[in-house]
């Protein structure tokens, strides 16, 4: 029972936001009952759907591993959603630009967005750990920033020519290949796991996951041990701005069929704040951000079934992910339904 | 104190003088320093309506980071108020009711729920990013973006300084008797108490909870009227991504004063100048091919940045701030 308190508590949260959320249909007589419908059977009906839904998640649990990576040194990183913009730019750079063999080229290209994405967090780390400046505002200034010079360098640089409104698409070399014909998953999701399953090995296995943990749940402890908080946080950053490089890669050199960057930023954009949710619910766990990353690739897929069968426009899913968020921030909640119901 | 406040206005002058030189230089490129500081003045008055609320909020121990997700949710539901009642005040005041509201569940959730205030902000801020274009799309079937008829603006004042819009007035107004509420009443000294030493005052017979719901009321009202402003006074529309950041900037704001509603207003003014010159560079012939508009769009945020990474220092906030308080 207590260790399923976890789940249970998300469980919750899940059905907090997903009934709030079918409240506000009301209003404009939406019927909430056939929008879920259309949710859940778009997102999980055929295994075309699942591996839609599959695509969906991997660049989500990603994000979901900066927010957590944060939250567990005891940082509000909020800037996944900046560092992912860079992180698409670089995969843009070495995938369309650098002509290098098959297979390497891949490896480059992962390895080049994850550079910039770290390198894009670098500067609100040294700012946190130099001058103190609280990493919510920077992260998000950061992300207003990168916004703008990602449009910049992918109109003025990175355009393909006679189509201003995307990049130059990846070379076939740096793609990742196609899981089965006519889906958009990619091979990107093993990387993304695999990125996952060694950030939890990086937390529990090593003596600088152990350092960065003891920083975020005790700050002085940390201190009496001698622990460099200052490297702590900057890892945290680091490791988040890699996780949401790769993210950005996977939409560039991970998901058909653009294979580019949209000049509006329209494949990337919001990805990074959707993490913030996913990471919440998967408890700022690496493995659990996986579970809830799935969840949240089905409302996000399925929200497309939801807008076309039910005529809910699909943001709608990103409202609900802000009201499960809410309901975590509430440990009363659950522990006012657990007084009543479950003794 | 006294020497920190000093110190802050010090850095205040100083970078107003840098900002002189700036308007100076765009002046030389072919800018009005008129037109910027009207740009100035508009792009300040969110932002310092924000700000001054938040002041006041975390001054009692309660911290709202959802300031972005009010704002916008206060510009559509001000728009929409607006267009129901035919008048831009009206939607203004509607802004108003519903930034209260959202002060009013996030206080509950504070500190009736014990909420974690930095989580719950960031949710109110992502349901915002959904519900906006979601609202958007079910009042007025348009995705993204809606522009109301023209005679619903709130009409400007014009004076020799160029046009005010009066709710700009009205912003210093409120920054005044913010300082005022805070420095010189009894509701204001408790207001401090609360956030220092909520046992105390709960000692002392003041209901803290109360208290603390009453300023998270206010900075969301506050916050409110900043949302309904933007469309209804500054853009004539509004776009599902009208806030653009200023919530945050506001938050910056509020840091750099220290929690004191006059210095988040002359914050507010030197955020919304660079703002107001992003905005003159971005329309006037000559210098718009020159500079791209990418990099002057940047500039509210590194101006943030470059403020709030110089000027903190030993800024010195209440004991219990963002923290439940629970009897013993």
């Amino acid at each position: 029972m207590r260790r399923a308190r976890p789940l249970l508590e998300s469980l919750f949260a899940i059905s907090i936001g997903l009934i709030v959320g079918g409240l506000l249909m009301l209003p404009f007589r939406y019927d909430p009952l056939k929008a879920y419908q259309a949710l859940f059977r778009g997102a999980f009906g055929t295994s075309h759907d699942i591996m839609e839904t599959l695509a969906f998640a991997t660049p989500l649990m990603l994000t979901a591993i900066t927010f957590a990576v944060g939250v567990r040194a005891g940082l509000f990183n909020i800037g996944a959603e900046g560092q992912m913009y860079m992180g698409a730019i670089g995969a843009v750079f070495a995938a369309s630009l650098l002509p290098l063999p098959p297979g390497i080229h891949v490896v480059v290209a992962t390895l080049v967005a994850m550079l910039f994405g770290a390198l894009w967090s670098l500067v609100p780390a040294l700012l946190k750990i130099w001058r103190g400046v609280h990493e919510v505002i920077s992260t998000i200034m950061f992300n207003w920033i990168a916004f703008h010079l990602a449009m910049y360098l992918a109109i003025y640089y990175l355009a393909e020519p006679g189509r201003a409104e995307r990049t130059r698409p990846a070379l076939p070399t740096a793609r990742y290949p196609i899981l089965a014909e006519g889906s958009t998953l990619t091979a990107v999701i093993f990387v993304a796991v695999l990125f996952c399953i060694a950030v939890y090995f990086v937390l529990w296995g090593t003596r600088l996951g152990y350092e960065l943990r003891l920083v975020g749940e005790n700050p002085e402890a940390a201190r009496y041990a001698g622990v460099r908080i200052s490297r702590a946080l900057l890892w945290s950053f680091l490791i988040g701005g890699m996780a949401a490089g790769l993210a950005g890669a996977s939409q560039i050199i991970g998901r058909p069929p653009a294979w580019s960057l949209y000049a509006t930023l329209g494949n990337v954009v919001t990805l990074g704040f959707d993490g913030i949710g996913v990471a919440l619910v998967g408890r700022n766990h690496p493995l659990g951000g996986i579970l809830a990353a799935i969840l949240f690739g089905a409302l996000q897929h399925g929200g497309r079934f939801m807008e076309y069968h039910a005529g809910v426009l699909s943001e709608l899913v990103r409202a609900v992910n802000g009201l499960i968020v809410i309901t975590l921030a509430v440990p009363e909640l659950w522990a006012m339904v657990r007084r009543r119901w479950i003794r | 104190m006294k020497e920190l406040l000093l110190q802050r206005l010090g850095w205040i002058g100083l970078t107003a003088l840098a900002l002189g030189l700036l308007t100076y230089g765009l002046d030389r490129v072919g800018l009005e320093p008129v037109s910027l500081l009207e740009a100035g003045l508009l792009a300040m008055t969110p932002l310092a309506l924000a700000a001054v609320g938040e002041c006041v909020n975390e001054k009692a121990g309660v911290v709202n980071i959802g300031l972005e997700g009010t704002l916008l949710i206060s510009a559509v539901a001000g728009v929409w108020v607006a267009e129901q009642f035919g008048s831009g005040v009206a939607g203004l005041i509607g802004g108003m009711t519903v930034g209260g509201l959202i002060g009013l569940v996030l206080g509950l959730l504070a500190v009736y729920g014990r909420s974690d205030q930095i989580i719950a902000g960031i949710g109110l801020n992502l349901f915002a990013l959904g519900f906006t274009p979601y609202l958007l799309m079910s009042l007025w079937a348009f995705p993204g973006i809606h522009i109301f008829p023209r005679e619903l603006m709130v009409p400007r004042w014009i004076t020799p300084i160029g046009q005010i819009s009066p709710v700009t007035v009205l912003a210093v107004l409120l920054a005044i008797l913010a300082h005022v509420l805070l420095h010189h009443t009894v509701l204001g000294f408790r207001i401090r108490a609360v956030g220092e030493k909520p046992e105390a005052v709960d000692v002392a017979g003041v209901r803290v909870d109360r208290l603390r719901l009453f300023t998270s009321v206010l900075g969301g009202a506050l916050c409110g009227l900043g949302g309904a402003f933007m469309p209804l006074a500054w853009f004539g529309g509004v776009v599902k991504e009208i806030s653009a950041g200023r919530g945050f900037i506001a938050l910056a704001c509020v840091v750099f004063a220290g929690l004191e509603p006059l210095l988040a207003l002359a914050a507010a003014f030197l955020f919304g100048l660079t703002e107001g010159i992003a905005y003159a560079v971005a329309v006037t012939p000559g210098v718009k091919e020159r500079i791209p508009f990418y990099f002057v769009n940047m500039l509210p945020y590194v101006t943030t940045l470059l403020v709030v990474a110089l000027v903190i220092g030993r800024r010195r906030f209440p004991r219990t701030i963002g923290r439940p308080y629970a009897r013993e």
